[in-house]
């Protein structure tokens, strides 16, 4: 299942990156190298074997419904690009 | 005694006893920093204004007799990737670069109760993805024991700086490897405990079923007075265990007698310098002699665990690095509408191994590629941690090679990914399996550090000390780098 250069733009998309014309070549080569590695996978049978998506035991952890101090909003606004008042500012979207 | 070499407990000691304070200290390690930082660049930030006002205030605390621990007044440096409150934290990426955290992650906070002093934020690979520190935006760190070679990755400034006597300790983070690897390269002490063991709240993640805040210092008894100060539950992190913590001290002290001791012969096979192997079962022969059982082991699906691991890692990363926007922090480029500016912010925000590694996870997600490359995956982990909790009913811990060489030149495997992937062989497993690994310093290979790793059964980092500090007093001393020696005098 090899990457051509039209996956390269499809997968692109998909993250919301632009992968320009002269650079497609060369990440279509080096992922292929990286997934044909990755193939030998396939060679080892794990029918029936269960997949393991966290290694703790972990349960789930309740608190109660109390009002704690939170981020202050200057605070979580100070790293904003663009902002007007409380609010981040962002480009037209449509 | 010269500062720069006293380990965390005799500065400890020192400060106690009235001979040194914390400000003496700290200047020490700023002057170091910035005699040697321009040649080993193993900080993106240096924070001198802050380290004198923590350290002054550590010194008042204590001429009151209200020290906040042992580690109180004693400096610290931090991999780039923790975030600490109104302190540049860059992630080494362009997209991070102006980033200023508004609150501190819990294990600097936890050292921060500790009274730490913080000298600055260590170099790295860009997002902690890489084993050579030279996917960096800041540009590549230096080993300090040979400049031509790379500190290995991904946190090699936080193991170039503690090797370099520019921190007595640091923090890094470990997802396949990113502290073990860069401590071995670099000749220091490297853990990354159990996963869970410490607080991942304000670490920028990487691939979070896998990653994992690591300790990195000049000796074992240091690693484990500094663990038992930054381990434990953390009501901000679902993911950090209950697990009983502990003083790990007493560890250091108990001697391996009686203990049983795995060699897996998978890592001793082909693809390992023969030299290592040999060095491995050199070790073994020691610790043998100090009362412990060798006893070798079969780990089966070893060499299922690295493609599975860069399956599992990728596709981690393309969806948590997916916030990165230029909406709310960050650089933002912008373009003319919402679309054009997520795909400029991210284009020119990350470099080519961060988009690389986001395009292969993202690749391995999509539709129709899930089954054979994700849940196949899931499934190898399995296989993987099962073969671990196998051979941990007969041994206490495992012995093996932290890396398949020793530190190899700047720019050999810059432009081979699955090269430099190779390189992570030993070190990928135990992130799967979710287990402890030790990286101890064993002497030279080729006059370069060579770092030997020990494994152990989860949350039982105390085997791990134990026989970590027996295998530190059985090794060869490797000499501070020769230009660490130096660096305080030059002007």
């Amino acid at each position: 299942m090899a990457i051509s250069l039209d996956t390269v733009d499809y997968v692109a998309a998909l993250a919301k990156l632009r992968v320009e014309d002269e650079e497609k070549a060369d990440y279509a080569d080096k992922l292929n190298q990286i997934l044909e590695y990755m193939d030998q996978l396939s060679e080892l049978d794990t029918e029936g074997i269960l997949p393991m998506t966290q290694v703790l035991a972990t349960h789930n952890v309740f608190r109660s419904d109390e009002q704690k101090p939170s981020l202050d909003r200057e605070k979580a606004l100070a790293n904003a690009p663009d902002r007007e008042g409380g609010y981040f500012r962002v480009p037209r979207i449509m | 005694m010269d500062i720069l070499k006293m380990t965390v407990a005799e500065l400890a000691a020192a400060l106690n006893n009235g001979e040194m304070t914390s400000v003496e200290i700290t200047e020490a390690y700023l002057a170091q920093i910035a005699a040697l930082n321009q040649h080993i660049n193993a900080y993106i930030t240096v924070c001198p204004e802050l380290a004198l006002q923590m350290a002054k205030a550590s010194d008042e605390r204590r001429a009151q007799g209200k020290a906040l621990s042992k580690l109180d007044g004693i400096p610290v440096a931090l991999k780039d990737i923790i975030c600490t409150d109104g302190v540049l934290t860059t992630c080494a990426s362009r997209i991070l670069s102006n980033f200023v955290p508004p609150y501190n992650a819990t294990c600097w906070q936890k050292l921060v109760e500790c009274g730490a002093v913080l000298l600055g934020k260590c170099n790295m690979d860009e997002f902690a993805m890489g084993s050579t520190t030279e996917s960096s935006y800041f540009g590549p760190t230096k080993n300090p024991h040979d400049l031509t070679c790379v500190p290995g990755g991904s946190s090699g400034g936080s193991a170039a700086a503690v090797a370099s006597l520019m921190a007595p300790y640091s923090l890094g983070t470990d997802t396949g490897g990113s502290v073990r690897q860069p401590a071995s390269f670099c000749g220091v002490v490297g853990l990354k405990p159990t996963y869970g063991r410490i607080s991942r709240f304000g670490v920028v993640a990487y691939a979070s079923s896998l990653d994992q805040v690591g300790i990195f210092s000049r000796c074992v008894a240091d690693c484990a007075d500094i663990l038992t100060l930054t381990a434990g539950d953390d009501p901000l992190d679902s993911t950090c265990s209950e697990a009983a913590t502990g003083d790990y001290a007493a560890a250091c002290n108990k001697g391996v007698k009686g203990m049983k001791i795995g060699l897996p012969k998978e890592f001793l096979a082909e693809g390992i310098d023969k030299r290592i192997i040999t060095k491995v079962q050199e070790a073994a022969d020691k610790l043998q002699e100090q009362g412990a059982e060798i006893i070798e082991v079969s780990l089966p699906h070893t060499r299922y665990a690295l493609p599975a691991y860069y399956v599992l890692a990728t596709a981690e990363a393309s969806s948590n690095l997916a916030r990165y926007d230029g909406i709310r922090y960050g650089v933002r480029e912008q373009g003319d509408d919402l679309e054009e500016t997520y795909l400029k912010s991210r284009s020119h925000g990350f470099g080519e191994e961060v988009k690389r590694r986001i395009m292969l996870g993202t690749y391995a997600l999509s539709s129709g590629y899930y089954d054979a490359y994700y849940n196949k995956t899931l499934q190898v982990r399995t296989l993987v941690r099962e073969d671990y909790l196998k051979v941990f009913e007969t041994v206490d811990c495992l012995l093996t090679p932290t890396a398949p060489s020793v530190a190899y030149p700047l720019g050999s495997v810059s432009d081979n990914p699955l090269a430099m992937y190779m390189g992570d062989v030993c070190t990928v497993t135990v992130n799967m399996a979710g287990l402890p690994g030790l990286a101890v310093p064993y002497g030279l290979l080729d006059e370069k550090p060579l770092g030997l790793q020990l494994i152990g059964k989860p949350f039982d980092e105390a085997a791990l000390f134990a026989v970590g500090s027996a295998l530190e007093a059985a090794a060869e001393k490797i000499p501070t780098p020769a230009i660490a020696v130096k660096g305080g005098q030059r002007s």
